[in-house]
Formats: structure tokens, sequence, C-alpha cells
């Protein structure tokens, strides 16, 4: 295991998040009025997110049969509104079953 | 100007008990992965400890695992926590005046998601006192939460961590659905956003940009895009 790249790392997430927070609360006391530059920060996490999740999904799991049980079973749980432990614990479980399934099928 | 006297370090406490809760089940997914991805549980502690602050720090945990560069790790935790600045900046409109600079610095690492919300509901202004119970609830839960993942991590079977691998996507998803089916404008940046992810992964030449890059790119497009043809009402806050 690489220590000093792990702890640089560490550094990095830390300092750049501490300075996208501390900035604007100690210097600006003016509201940013620029409507385009608003909407664009309002839609950011949801880009990321999604982003970050698709295609990836498809390949986090053993394989992708159960991968795709399990995605489906999210955007279900997630629609009904459920919250974010249920949504992860759901397509976790739905995972494991399939993959339990599919070893009985190929023995 | 008058001080906010209901405004008690015990409410802040108080207050922010649910975000606690809240955060115990997202951190315990965070601790999981990075045991997951095969880094000691002090290493998980650490992170949560220094960050608090969930996507920001899933997709740290990425660029980590995969061997990512160090700048491709900084421009992808500044673009995903890009929203701080904005929450910081509304934040600073809101505080007692009377709060000092380094109070600021100090109460601005609690700068999350759910703190902002709950901090601007509060009528008037915000002191320090009730900011830093509002924080210190949720950081607890947040450290105590990635122990309890990392550690129980290590004693699950391989056949149920092999499903774990899931759970962060499946959290994701737990966040970007139900809006998409409130505003279309989120639903639009959603789908763009994600299929060009797919167009990213699945072309032969495009597929060999790193995926801290991938995601820097196609977010920027999604969100500039959407921001031009919705642009959000002028009283919204964020």
């Amino acid at each position: 295991m690489n220590y000093p790249r792990i702890f640089l790392c560490i550094f990095i997430m830390a300092a750049v998040t501490y300075l996208t927070r501390m900035p604007p609360l100690v210097i600006f006391k003016k509201k940013i009025t620029n409507r385009f530059v608003k909407s664009f920060l309002a839609y950011v996490p949801y880009a990321v997110l999604s982003a970050m999740t698709f295609p990836e999904i498809l390949y986090s799991t053993g394989n992708m049969v159960s991968a795709v049980f399990g995605l489906a079973a999210a955007l279900l749980l997630a629609y009904k509104g459920r919250g974010l432990l249920t949504v992860a614990v759901g397509s976790v479980a739905v995972v494991f079953i399939v993959e339990q399934a599919l070893q009985y099928i190929i023995i | 100007m008058q001080e906010n006297q209901n405004l008690t370090f015990q409410k802040g406490i108080k207050d922010g008990l649910p975000i606690c809760l809240g955060y115990i089940s997202v951190s315990f997914t965070f601790g999981m992965a990075v045991v997951s991805g095969g880094m000691p549980a002090w290493v998980a502690v650490l992170i949560s400890m220094t960050n608090l602050t969930s996507a920001g720090q899933f997709a740290g945990l990425d660029i980590i695992l995969n061997g990512g560069m160090y700048l491709e790790l900084a421009v992808t935790t500044f673009v995903i926590n890009i929203r701080y600045m904005l929450m910081s900046l509304s934040l600073a409109q809101k505080v007692d005046s009377a709060m000092t600079v380094l109070q600021r610095c100090a109460v601005s690492f609690g700068v999350t998601d759910e703190i902002f919300a709950v901090a601007m509901q509060q009528k008037g202004e915000i002191n320090t006192r009730y900011f830093a119970g509002l924080l210190l609830t949720p950081y607890v839960g947040w450290a105590a939460g990635t122990l309890a993942g990392a550690t129980a991590a290590g004693l699950l079977p391989l056949s149920v961590r092999s499903a774990l691998g899931i759970a962060i996507y499946g959290m994701f998803i737990a966040i970007i659905v139900p809006p998409m089916s409130k505003t279309k404008p989120v639903a639009v940046v959603v789908v763009t956003a994600a299929l060009l992810s797919c167009i990213f992964r699945w072309t032969p030449l495009l597929s060999s940009l790193s995926s801290g890059w991938v995601i820097i790119l196609c977010a920027v497009i999604a969100s500039a895009f959407a921001a031009m043809r919705y642009p959000v009402e002028e009283e919204e806050g964020a």
C-alpha cells in the first residue's frame, strides 16, 4: 500500500473541498445575480452524480446481468421515493440474490 | 442589531440530530467502499473527518483506487463540490454580522447540502454557537458511521462484498431520481450527462480518457446546456 500517495490524495481532497466552502463565507457579501451562473451551479450536482453512475453501475458487481437487475431495483425504489439507505441496500440485495441464483443455473 | 436569542448551541445540536442519523447510513456505505477497495479502516475515517462531503469523497475514492492523477483528483473534487461555493455565498448573507473571520473559517468547514438547508430555514440571522451545534452532531455521525461501515465490510463474506459494489450507485440513483420526476430540467440534466458518459465509455478513442475527466466534461456540458435552456427562477435559492 502506497501510504505517501494516499496521504497526499486525502490532503488534496480536504484542501480543495475546504477551499470551495471557506472563501465565499469569509470574503463575499454580495449575492450572485448572473442567472446563467446560478442555474449552472444548481444543475452541477445532478450532472456529476449521473455521469458517475452511468454506465459505471453496470461494471460494479460480479457480472453485468446482476448489475442490470440491481440497477432496475434501484430505479424502481428511488422512483417510489425511498430513502438513500433503502435504495442502496435494496439494490445490493437484488444483486446478491441474482448472483446466487446464477451460480446454480450455470452449475 | 438584536441578537437571535432562541438560536442556542443546544438547539443547533438538536436540529443536527436528524441530519446525523441520515449521515450514519451514507457514511456507513462509504466506510464499506473504502475497505472493499482494499484500504484500511483508518483511511476511511481520516477521509471522512477531513472532508465531510458524500459525493466528493466517493468520487475521490474512485480516483484513488483507479490510480488517477493528482490534478484529476483536485479538479474532480472541485467540480463536484463547486455547489458549496453557492451555499457559502448564500450563508454569507444569512450569518450574524458579529461573526468573526476566524469563526467564519471554522464553521465554513461544515457547509454541506443538509446543514445548509437546515441553517437557511431558521428565522433571522444565524450566530456562531447555533451553527457550531448544528454541524457538530452530523460531523460525529459522519465519522462514526464511516468507522462502523469500514469495520463491518471486513467481516463480510466475498459473495456479499461483490454485491456491495453497487451500493454507491444505488445511493446516487436515490439522490437523482426523485427530483427528476418533479422537474423537467433536472431530468434533462441527468439524461444528458448519462448519455454523454456512455458515449465516452463506449467510443473506441474517447474511452482512453480517464473517468475523472469524463465526469467533469459530461457534468459541465450537461449543466451548461440546461442552464441556457432552463434558467432557474429568480427567487429560488439553489
